[in-house]
């Protein structure tokens, strides 16, 4: 243990603590910019600086680990002063857009800019004019805007393993974007938002589609739908002030139905169709042989992107099932439209998404029109579905619950958890085991594929055979996963696994690239128990036991795999050169 | 030409392929083989050095040495050491931008010209100097300029 003080105050932290992390234990906040608590600090703002004690010497709190017997300063005149100087310096280069910027109210440098009161602009304003990037249906990329942090580099290519953007040329003329002058669409770019949802300001942003929603809830001659996915409902809550993880589901259907729409669905009914399809599908192919393993889960339309782009070899693995949200507008304007007698080219349907991904998802291919119309119009994400709220001056904290629309609205705990790394397996599971086996599980919960862990693993017995699965999440993880199929299959042995979940960003959708800002792992694993809680509170816990799902089934699709169900609930991927 | 370029290129990545730190030569005999980086030749370095493309453009746009575009045929190196500068190498420079219509850093549509400014070229007491492809002209004026490009532009 390191022994030290802070202001004057004793601190015993254990080695290698940082001078940022050691001051929480004085109750001292030293200002910072371009750290994440989700990344490794790259130290290159400045505003953490603090002094030792008696030195001139300032140091970076967020890289400097704290050493037995330092005594540090963190604020003085001087100190105040420097960081004041920083920031005017980094303002110097910023645009003066906040009104008109998407994160205004949620910028870190316009809080620090706030805090530290800066009232005049003491440096000549210098704006590099690097035009926008707006080559995906994602997000936007504003070069002004930057703030050279380094965040979504490190995202990007450490955390993600993606390596779209990078920092090209130096100093003064660094600046990040995609290599050889690429647009990010032409890169190895897979939009899982992650940039957007790190950076400190309006550098990346998400494309805000709240505007064409708006004008599709107040034309008369349409009928709007909305879904809204299994996480949103536990993150929402955070834009209106109330603690990670709360389940806000009954609301949510309150306040859209307020915002104008006409039929209020749950895409955590579609998560429970898609399990009846890849539970089936993964059953024909452990127990039938028909088909290859191991079988990889396609929900997460980055996953798709990146296993198209960086994998093309394992694309057969690939489940043809469609994603929740494409299956739950695809019904709207089919099933629900049949049964209803709507008219299915007057109906929009919105999803609303903790993912900026699920933009670019509405038009993967043209099995995305399989009701004979775009099955889902539009996708918002959780942040733009709070910006609408506000708007509307719902006091969303205070409202009532209410029910979903129940033909595709009501859902099971394994629907739900589809939102959360691990989730769709665990779903998956325990469908599959009762289709194997014709019972139902003991034990519903898989503890082993919970939780933060990069690569979880479990090995489960279902009549007589050993079911070997992995999830990873958090895309720099899956490779070390997919390399030991490939050594397998090199070898011409079986595969280490059966079953492979994967969800791009890290924690699933629960820390998805269009959830409320400061995301950290802590935030992940509440939203992660309120989707648990909510699993736990169901009545059904299997998707197949879903009463709705059973009458969809005897309705209209027939049995999961049938010729029906094959043409409008599956999809195909497409082996795609890397750039 | 592409194809040439490649297979120059996999046996520049051959030489190098199980040295440590290998990116970096790699990248400087393709530069001393073409005379810059082409992007083609970029991404086949990536694929076969397993190397992301990203990475591989944050090294070449973090050296100024690296070139991104085809030099041209006749590379100008305009020098702005402090002799050169004192005695009137930015006119110099601003007039071969006015005449070949090119930025520094650039090259002539026809390809025929290539400007960059250099630091110092080692004949200070010719100041100002610059060098077509090598050849030094020393104590230059403004009206020089034009008569030099156009011996160059006549032998194309």
């Amino acid at each position: 243990m390191i022994q030290a003080t802070i202001n004057q105050k004793p601190v015993t932290v254990p080695e290698g603590t940082s001078i940022l992390q050691a001051a929480r234990q004085v109750q001292v906040k030293i200002p910072t910019l371009c750290h994440h608590p989700d990344l490794p600090p790259t130290a290159a703002c400045g505003i953490c600086i603090v002094r030792i004690e008696g030195t001139k010497k300032m140091l970076r709190a967020c890289c400097t680990p704290i050493e037995n017997g330092m005594k540090i300063i963190t604020h003085d005149p001087e100190i105040v002063e420097v960081r004041r100087t920083v920031l005017e310096l980094i303002l110097s280069n910023h645009p003066n857009d906040c009104l008109k910027c998407g994160r205004n109210q949620s910028c870190e440098l316009q809080n620090l800019a706030a805090d530290f009161g800066i009232r005049e602009e003491l440096f000549t304003k210098f704006i590099g004019g690097i035009p926008k990037d707006d080559s995906t249906n994602a997000f936007v990329i504003e070069p002004d805007k930057c703030i050279h942090c380094g965040r979504c580099i490190e995202i990007c290519q450490e955390i993600q393993g993606v390596w779209a953007l990078s920092f090209l040329g130096r100093g003064f003329n660094s600046r990040f974007a995609p290599a050889a002058g690429q647009k990010v669409g032409d890169s190895p770019c897979v939009v899982c938002g992650q940039c957007a949802s790190h950076c400190p300001t309006g550098a990346i942003f998400e494309k805000d589609d709240t505007l064409k929603v708006w004008q599709e809830l107040q034309n008369p001659d349409t009928f709007c739908v909305v879904q809204i996915a299994p996480v949103v409902r536990v993150a929402i809550g955070e834009a209106f002030g109330m603690p990670p993880g709360t389940n806000a589901t009954g609301k949510l259907y309150t306040v859209l139905r307020r915002l104008g729409f006409n039929a209020v669905f749950d895409t955590s009914f579609a998560a429970d169709v898609t399990i009846n399809e890849e539970a089936t599908e993964f059953v024909e192919r452990f127990v039938n042989g028909k088909g290859p393993l191991p079988l990889i889960t396609s929900c997460c339309p980055s996953w798709v992107i990146y296993l198209e782009k960086q994998v093309p070899d394992m694309v057969d693995y690939f489940s043809s099932c469609k994603s929740p949200q494409q299956i739950s507008g695809l019904l709207t304007k089919t099933y629900y439209a049949e049964k209803m007698g709507i008219d299915p080219s007057k109906i929009v349907v919105v999803s609303i998404m903790p993912c900026t991904s699920k933009k670019t998802e509405l038009t993967r291919t043209e099995e995305m029109f399989a009701s004979g119309y775009q099955d889902v119009d539009y996708s918002l994400t959780t942040r733009e579905l709070a910006r609408m709220i506000k708007q509307t001056g719902k006091d969303f904290v205070n409202l009532p619950d209410s029910e979903p629309d129940h033909m595709l609205g009501d859902y099971t705990g394994a629907g739900v958890i589809f939102g959360t790394t691990g989730g769709v397996m665990e779903a998956a599971l325990r469908s599959a085991y009762s289709f194997i086996t014709g019972e139902k599980l003991g034990a519903l919960e898989f503890e082993d594929i919970r939780g933060l862990k990069g690569v979880k693993e479990l090995s489960v017995e279902i009549a007589g055979r050993r079911v070997n699965v992995a999830v990873a999440h958090g895309l720099g993880n899956v490779m070390s996963v997919l390399n030991r199929v490939r050594e397998a299959r090199a070898k011409g042995e079986p595969s280490p696994y059966d079953f492979i979940e994967v969800m791009a960003c890290p924690g699933g959708c629960a820390g998805g690239g269009g959830q409320p800002y400061g995301v950290t792992d802590d935030i992940r694993a509440k939203r992660a128990q309120g989707l648990y809680q909510d699993d736990r509170d169901k009545q059904f816990r299997l998707s197949h036991e879903n009463p709705y799902v059973q009458k969809l089934y005897a309705e209209f699709l027939g049995e999961p795999l049938s010729h029906k169900a094959h043409e409008l609930l599956h999809t195909h991927y497409v082996k795609r050169m890397p750039g | 030409m592409e194809a040439v370029s490649l297979e120059r290129a996999e046996s520049i990545v051959a030489k190098w392929k199980n040295k440590k730190g290998n990116l970096i030569m790699i990248l400087h005999d393709v530069q001393d083989a073409f005379g810059y980086i082409p992007e083609h030749v970029a991404r086949r370095i990536s694929r076969l050095l397993d190397i992301p493309l990203a990475r591989i453009y944050e090294v070449l746009t973090f050296y100024h040495y690296f070139k991104l575009n085809q030099p041209g045929k006749y590379k100008i190196a305009v020098c702005m050491g402090t002799a050169c500068y004192l005695k009137g190498s930015p006119e110099i420079l601003e007039e071969l931008k006015t005449i070949l219509h090119v930025e520094e850093g650039a090259t002539t549509s026809d390809g025929l010209f290539y400007i960059e400014c250099v630091r110092c070229l080692g004949c200070c007491g010719l100041a100002p100097v610059m060098a077509v492809n090598g050849t030094i002209y020393g104590n230059l004026k403004k009206g020089d300029v034009v008569d030099i490009i156009s011996r160059y532009s006549k032998e194309g």
